[in-house]
C-alpha cells in the first residue's frame, strides 16, 4: 500500500480514482512514486544543521551574559594585531576571551596568550571557515566567564566564512588599507552581513592612494546597517570608538 | 572554497533525512544571493557523494533570482548584482527572496 496516501497499488487512491505519482509537490518528507523510483520533498535548508547548532550558542552565551564577535577579514588585515591592543589596552576593563581560527599553527593563539587573554585554537586544516560545530566544542574548552567577551577571529577569507554563523551576536569585518578601496564591492556577501566595519592600518594611508572617502561610500551601499570606523591598531588612532563600540555591546555584570 | 563543505552538508542533510537510500537525484535551489556558487557545488558533488548512498546521483540546480522591495521609495526589483541596490538609488532594501539555499527533493531508488 502506498504509504502517502493509502492506495492499494499506488495509483488508486481511496476514493477510487486514479492518480499521478511522481512529479506533484507534496509537504515535507512526502513521498511519490513507485517503480522506478520516489521523489522524496525534503525543502530542507542546507545549512540547517549549522544553523541550529548556531543558534545553541547563541543560546548559551546569551544565557550567560557573554558578547561573542565573529572577526572576519582577509588573511594579513590585521585581526590578531588589532585584537593584541585591544587585549592590552582594556585588560581590567574587559574579560576577553579569544577563539583563534587558522588552517594551520598556533601563531595567533601565543601572540593572543602572550596579551594577557585566554585563548582556544582551532585548526581548520584544508577547511576554510570556521562553523557552529567548531565554535561549540571552542566555547567549552575556552569556559569563558559570565560578562565576558568572546571574540572568534576566523580563518582569514572574504569569501567562506559569510555564510557560517557561529551564534555570534555581531559581525566585525576588517578591510586594511594597503588591501584597496574595492574590497567590499568585490566582495559584498561578506560585507553585507557586517555589523561593522574597521577600516584597519590607517597610519599606512599617507603612502597608499587608498580614497577612504570612496571606501565608505561603497560600505553605504554593500554594508546598510554596519558603523564604519577607520582605525590604526599601531598608533591607537581611532580605536577608542572600536572601544566604545565594545563596551556599548557588553552586557553589564550580573 | 566553502562549496565543498555546502556539498557535504547536502550529503549528510540527506543521509540523515533518508538513511539507508539509494538516491539516484538531488535537487537543490540556490539562490541568486546565496553567497554559492552552483557550478562550484557542481564541481565538488562526486567528491562529497563518494562512498555514500548518493554516490552517482544526479544533481539538478534552480537558480531563482534575487526578489528585494526598497524601504526609501517602496518599489519591488530584482538586483542586478549582489551589491543589492534599489534602481532609485538606495541601498535600504529588504531582501525577500534569492538567500534559499536549500534541498527542495531527491529521488530514491
Amino acid at each position: 500500500m502506498c504509504a502517502t496516501c493509502g492506495c492499494a497499488d499506488g495509483t488508486r487512491a481511496h476514493d477510487g480514482t486514479w492518480h499521478e505519482h511522481g512529479t506533484a509537490p507534496g509537504p515535507p518528507g512526502h513521498q511519490q512514486g513507485h517503480a522506478g523510483g520516489q521523489t522524496v520533498t525534503l525543502e530542507e535548508k542546507v545549512l540547517a544543521r549549522n544553523d541550529a547548532l548556531a543558534a545553541q550558542n547563541r543560546d548559551w552565551l546569551r544565557a550567560r551574559g557573554i558578547l561573542a564577535v565573529n572577526l572576519m577579514s582577509s588573511p594579513g588585515a590585521g585581526k590578531t594585531t588589532l585584537l593584541e591592543r585591544t587585549a592590552r589596552d582594556l585588560a581590567g576593563e574587559l574579560v576577553i576571551g579569544i577563539i583563534e581560527g587558522d588552517q594551520e599553527t598556533a601563531l595567533d593563539s601565543d601572540r593572543m596568550r602572550a596579551a594577557g587573554c585566554r585563548v582556544v585554537q582551532i585548526n581548520t586544516g584544508t577547511g576554510c571557515h570556521l562553523d557552529a560545530v567548531m565554535v561549540r566544542d571552542a566555547l567549552a574548552a575556552l569556559g569563558p566567564p559570565a560578562g565576558s567577551v568572546v571574540v572568534i577571529e576566523n580563518v582569514g577569507n572574504l569569501v567562506c566564512p559569510a555564510l557560517f554563523d557561529l551564534g555570534e551576536a555581531h559581525r566585525v569585518v576588517l578591510a586594511s588599507v594597503t588591501e584597496g578601496a574595492d574590497k567590499p564591492v568585490k566582495y559584498p556577501h561578506m560585507f553585507r552581513s557586517a555589523g561593522l566595519v574597521l577600516v584597519s592600518k590607517t597610519d599606512l594611508l599617507r603612502h597608499l592612494d587608498f580614497d577612504l572617502d570612496r571606501c565608505t561610500a561603497d560600505l553605504a551601499k554593500t554594508s546598510p546597517g554596519a558603523a564604519v570606523l577607520p582605525v590604526s591598531a599601531r598608533t591607537g588612532d581611532g580605536i577608542g570608538r572600536w572601544y566604545d563600540w565594545l563596551r556599548r555591546r557588553t552586557p553589564a555584570p550580573r | 572554497m566553502h562549496e565543498l563543505a555546502i556539498a557535504e552538508s547536502v550529503v549528510d542533510a540527506i543521509t540523515e533525512q533518508l538513511p539507508g537510500a539509494t538516491v539516484t537525484c538531488v535537487h537543490l535551489e540556490i539562490g541568486a544571493l546565496s553567497g554559492v556558487v552552483p557550478d562550484s557545488i557542481r564541481f565538488c558533488f562526486d567528491l562529497a557523494t563518494e562512498g555514500t548512498g548518493l554516490a552517482g546521483a544526479r544533481l539538478e540546480i534552480t537558480e531563482p533570482p534575487a526578489q528585494c522591495r526598497c524601504r526609501a521609495c517602496g518599489a519591488g526589483f530584482q538586483p542586478d548584482s549582489p551589491v543589492v541596490l534599489c534602481p532609485c538609488g538606495s541601498p535600504d532594501v529588504v531582501v525577500l527572496s534569492g538567500e534559499q539555499l536549500k534541498i527542495v527533493s531527491v529521488q530514491v531508488a
